[in-house]
C-alpha cells in the first residue's frame, strides 16, 4: 500500500466526517472570499479614474450648482485640453423606489473623455443629431428590455415632471468600475427644457499631463476662490476614491466578519482531525511496528488534513470567484459596480488552508510521529 | 425511564477539547449574528429617537425626504399661526422652520463624508427636547456660528471647538457641541436658519417641525394643514418620518445579517454532527449498556440531544459573550435613503442575547439529531462485541 493510498483510506473510513469537513471548510472560504471582496471591490472602485481626467465641483458640497460660465476660463487653464460638464438628473423609471444613475452631459465632449465607454460609430452619431435621445448602458436596457429607438418616460425628481427620451445608442464599458447600468442624454435638452435654467453639477477637465494635476487644480480652485459658486478640483481618482469614504466601515465589518468564519472553521476541522487521529492510535502503532517511520507515520496525518484543507478551500472561493464573476446581483451593483473576487484574496486563501492544514494537523502528526509502538498499541478506544 | 442529564454534562466533562472547540464555533456563529443584528438595531434606534411622537413635521407636498422639499417664507408663516401648535413658556408657539443641506466635509481618515447641516430656529431647542450643548455654548444669533453633534465631532476635521468650517463662502465659527440621547442629529451641524438661507438655496426653508398642543390630534392637524388652500404641504408624525428613512438600510443589514449566519450556521453545525458523531461512536458499548438495562430508545435519543444541546447552550453564551463588549461601540455610514451620513452605536438587546441563545440551541439539537438518532437505533449484540 502506498503512502498515497493510505492517506486515501483514511479519508475513506468515515466518508460523511470527511464530506462534512470539506463542506464546512468550502462553506467558509466562499464567505471569507465575499466578504473580504467588499472592500478589495471598493479598493479596484477607487482606483479607477485615468491619470488625464480630473472632476471640478462645488467646493461645500456636490449637491450644490456651479456656472456654465466656468467653461471658458477652466479651458483658458494652462495644460487644460478639453473641458466637458455633466449634471446630476435623479430621475426613476415606472416605479420611484427603483434607482439607476441618469445624468446629462455634454455628449461630444463627454464621449471623447472617455474612451472606456464604447458606442458603435452608427449609433453614437445617431444620438449626437437627437437633441432627446439617450444612451443607455447594455445591463439597463436589458433589465428593463428596451430597445434602440424606444421612447422612453423617465420622472424627474430635481427637475420634476415627465421627460420623455429615445434611446438613440447602447453602451459597453471596457472597465468594470464604470458599470453599463447608467441613462445618459445631453444635457443641452436639459437646459432648454428648463428655460435655461441649467446649471452643470460638476465639469471633467482633459488635462495633457496628469504630473499636471495638483498645480492645475490649484490654479482652478484660486479662480473661483471668491465667487458665489467656489470650487474644489481633484483627479478622477481621488473624487472617486471620496465617495468610497461613505461606505464607512464597511470594509473592517466585512473583515471581522470574514476572520470570525475563518476562526470558526479552524476549530470545526481541528476538532474533526483530532477525533480522527485518535480513533486510529492502534494503527500508528501496526503502521510503526511494521516498518513505517515517524517522519512518514506523522506526514501521513499531516497530508490528511491538507487534502481536507486545500479541497474544501479550492471549492469555496472557486465557487465564490465564478459566482460574483458571472452573476451580477442587482443589490450589491448599486453600490458596489464590478463586485468580483480580487487575485490577492485567492493567494491569501491558499494562505489560510496551509494555516488550516499545520493547525488541524500538526497535533495529531506530531502525536502519531513521538507515540512509540508500545503505547499505540496498548491504547484502548 | 429518562436518563438522568448529569450523565451528560459528565461525558461532556470527559472530552474537554472538542466540547470546547465545538462550543466556540457555535459561540463565534452566534457573535456574529448578534453583534450584525446589533448594528441593524443601532442604526434603527437612532433614527427613531431623531423623532419624537408629539412633534409635526412639515414638508412640501409630495417631498419624501428633507433634501427635496421646500417651504416658502409664507407657507411657514401661515403653518405657525395654526392653533394646534403648542406654546412655550413664553407664550409663543413652538414652531421651527429649518434649512437642511449636504455639506462635504474631510474626514480625519482621508475622503469625504456626507454631512447634515441643519438651520434651525432658536426655538428649536425648545421643540427638540432632547438637544442639550455637551461642551461650549449655543451659536448666537445673527452671528456666523455653528454647533456640532458630538458623534462627528472627533470624525471631521476642522470640528473641534474654536476651530471654524468653511462653507456656503463663508467662515463658520465652531462654539460648541450637543447631544440629542444618540439620535441622528448628533450626525449633524446646526446653525441659526436665517444665517444659513441665504448662503445656501435662497429664500426658501426645507421644512417646518413644530410641538403639537395638549389635546390636538395628528390626524386632525394632518386633514386641517394638507386641505388649506394656502399652502401645499404634507403633514407628518416626526418620529414616524425619521423612522421610514432608515427602512432600507436596515432591512439590507438584517438580511445580510441572516444570509451570513446562516451559511455560518452550516459550518458549525458541521461541527456538532462530527463531534457528536465521535461521541456516540466511543461510546457505543455504553450505550448499548444502557440499552440492555431497559432505558427506551427514545430516552437514548432524547440524551444524546440534551447533549448537543447542552453544547451548543455554552456556545450560545459564549457568543453572547463575545458579541456583548461591541454593545455601545460608535460606528458610522451613509443612510442612502437621505444620502446622508448618521453615527451610531451597536445596540446589543436583551432580546437579540435570546435569539443568539436560541439559534445557538437550534443549530446544536440539528447538528445533533442524527448521531442521536443513529445512537437510539444501535444494535446491541453488535455494540457490545
Amino acid at each position: 500500500m502506498t503512502r498515497g493510498r493510505l492517506v486515501w483510506a483514511n479519508l475513506m473510513r468515515h466518508k460523511w466526517r470527511t464530506l462534512l469537513t470539506t463542506a464546512s471548510v468550502a462553506v467558509a472560504m466562499f464567505l471569507f472570499a465575499t466578504l473580504r471582496s467588499f472592500g478589495t471591490t471598493l479598493d479596484s472602485l477607487s482606483q479607477f479614474g485615468a491619470a488625464n481626467r480630473m472632476v471640478v465641483r462645488h467646493a461645500t458640497a456636490i449637491v450644490f450648482p456651479l456656472q456654465m460660465s466656468y467653461v471658458q476660463r477652466l479651458a483658458t487653464v494652462e495644460g487644460v485640453k478639453g473641458v466637458s460638464w455633466a449634471n446630476w438628473f435623479g430621475g426613476w423609471y415606472q416605479d420611484p423606489k427603483v434607482f439607476f444613475a441618469n445624468f446629462a452631459v455634454d455628449g461630444p465632449s463627454f464621449l471623447a473623455l472617455y474612451p472606456e465607454i464604447v458606442v458603435p460609430e452608427e449609433q453614437k452619431q445617431e444620438w449626437l443629431r437627437d437633441r432627446a435621445g439617450a444612451v443607455v448602458g447594455v445591463d439597463l436596457m436589458e433589465k428593463y428590455g428596451w430597445r434602440v429607438g424606444q421612447n422612453v418616460v423617465l420622472n424627474g425628481t430635481i427637475f420634476p415632471g415627465e421627460w420623455q427620451f429615445t434611446i438613440r445608442a447602447t453602451y459597453t464599458s471596457k472597465t468594470r468600475a464604470f458599470d453599463q447600468r447608467s441613462f445618459m442624454f445631453h444635457y443641452a435638452y436639459l437646459d432648454e427644457r428648463t428655460n435655461h435654467q441649467a446649471q452643470p453639477g460638476w465639469f471633467y477637465l482633459d488635462i495633457a499631463n496628469g504630473d499636471d494635476a495638483p498645480r492645475i487644480a490649484a490654479t482652478v480652485d484660486g479662480l473661483f476662490k471668491n465667487s458665489n459658486a467656489p470650487t474644489k478640483t481633484m483627479t478622477e481618482q481621488a473624487f472617486q476614491a471620496s465617495w468610497m469614504g461613505m461606505f464607512g466601515n464597511v470594509r473592517t465589518l466585512m473583515n471581522a466578519i470574514g476572520l470570525a468564519v475563518v476562526f470558526a472553521i479552524l476549530l470545526v476541522t481541528g476538532n474533526a482531525m483530532m477525533m480522527s487521529a485518535r480513533e486510529r492510535t492502534r494503527e500508528v502503532g501496526t503502521l510503526k511496528a511494521i516498518g513505517f517511520s515517524d517522519g512518514t507515520v506523522g506526514l501521513i496525518e499531516l497530508a490528511e488534513a491538507g487534502s481536507v484543507a486545500l479541497t474544501g478551500t479550492l471549492l469555496g472561493v472557486g465557487a465564490a470567484t465564478l459566482l460574483w464573476k458571472n452573476i451580477r446581483v442587482a443589490a450589491i451593483e448599486q453600490f458596489i459596480p464590478g463586485f468580483q473576487v480580487a487575485a490577492n484574496t485567492m493567494w491569501i486563501s491558499a494562505a489560510i488552508a496551509l494555516t488550516l492544514t499545520l493547525v488541524s494537523g500538526l497535533v495529531p502528526a506530531l502525536r502519531a510521529s513521538r507515540m512509540s509502538v508500545v503505547a499505540a498499541l496498548r491504547t484502548v478506544e | 425511564m429518562k436518563i438522568p442529564l448529569i450523565y451528560n454534562v459528565r461525558s461532556i466533562m470527559q472530552r474537554p477539547a472538542s466540547t470546547v472547540m465545538t462550543a466556540v464555533s457555535i459561540g463565534l456563529v452566534v457573535a456574529v449574528f448578534v453583534a450584525m443584528l446589533a448594528l441593524a438595531t443601532g442604526f434603527r434606534a437612532a433614527l427613531a429617537k431623531t423623532g419624537s411622537p408629539d412633534n409635526v413635521i412639515v414638508l412640501r407636498q409630495g417631498a419624501n425626504d428633507e433634501l427635496s422639499s421646500g417651504i416658502s417664507r409664507e407657507t411657514a408663516r401661515i403653518i405657525a399661526t395654526f392653533p394646534h401648535i403648542a406654546a412655550g413658556e413664553d407664550g409663543l408657539p413652538l414652531v421651527s422652520p429649518e434649512i437642511y443641506v449636504l455639506l462635504n466635509p474631510d474626514r480625519k481618515t482621508g475622503g469625504i463624508g456626507n454631512v447634515v447641516a441643519r438651520g434651525v430656529d432658536d426655538r428649536a431647542f425648545g421643540v427638540r427636547k432632547g438637544v442639550r450643548i455637551v461642551a461650549g455654548r449655543k451659536f448666537n444669533s445673527g452671528a456666523s456660528e455653528v454647533i456640532i453633534g458630538q458623534r462627528i465631532a472627533e470624525r471631521f476635521v476642522n470640528m473641534d471647538i474654536g476651530d471654524s468650517l468653511e462653507f456656503g463662502g463663508r467662515k463658520w465659527a465652531v462654539v460648541g457641541h450637543f447631544a440629542s440621547d444618540g439620535s441622528g442629529f448628533e450626525s449633524e451641524v446646526w446653525g441659526e436658519n436665517e444665517q444659513f438661507m441665504p448662503v445656501f438655496r435662497g429664500q426658501v426653508y426645507q421644512s417646518v417641525i413644530f410641538r403639537l398642543a395638549p389635546g390636538a390630534a395628528l390626524d386632525e392637524v394632518k386633514r386641517v394643514m394638507e386641505s388649506d388652500p394656502r399652502i401645499q404641504v404634507s403633514v407628518r408624525d416626526e418620529q414616524d418620518f425619521y423612522t421610514s428613512q432608515s427602512g432600507i438600510l436596515s432591512t439590507t443589514l438584517t438580511i445580510m445579517a441572516v444570509f451570513i449566519s446562516t451559511i455560518m450556521s452550516v459550518g458549525a453545525i458541521f461541527g456538532a454532527i462530527n463531534t457528536m458523531y465521535a461521541a456516540v461512536a466511543s461510546r457505543s458499548p455504553e450505550i448499548a449498556v444502557m440499552l440492555t438495562l431497559g432505558f427506551r430508545p427514545r430516552s437514548v435519543l432524547a440524551s444524546f440531544l440534551a447533549e448537543a444541546g447542552v453544547i451548543s447552550l455554552i456556545g450560545g453564551v459564549l457568543g453572547c459573550l463575545f458579541a456583548l463588549p461591541i454593545n455601545g461601540l460608535a460606528t458610522s455610514t451613509t443612510n442612502w435613503q437621505s444620502f446622508s451620513e448618521v453615527a451610531f452605536a451597536f445596540r446589543v438587546t436583551p432580546g437579540l442575547l435570546v435569539a443568539g441563545v436560541v439559534f445557538a440551541v437550534v443549530m446544536g439539537l440539528v447538528g445533533g439529531f442524527f448521531p442521536a438518532w443513529r445512537a437510539a437505533r444501535l444494535q446491541v449484540v453488535q455494540a457490545l462485541r
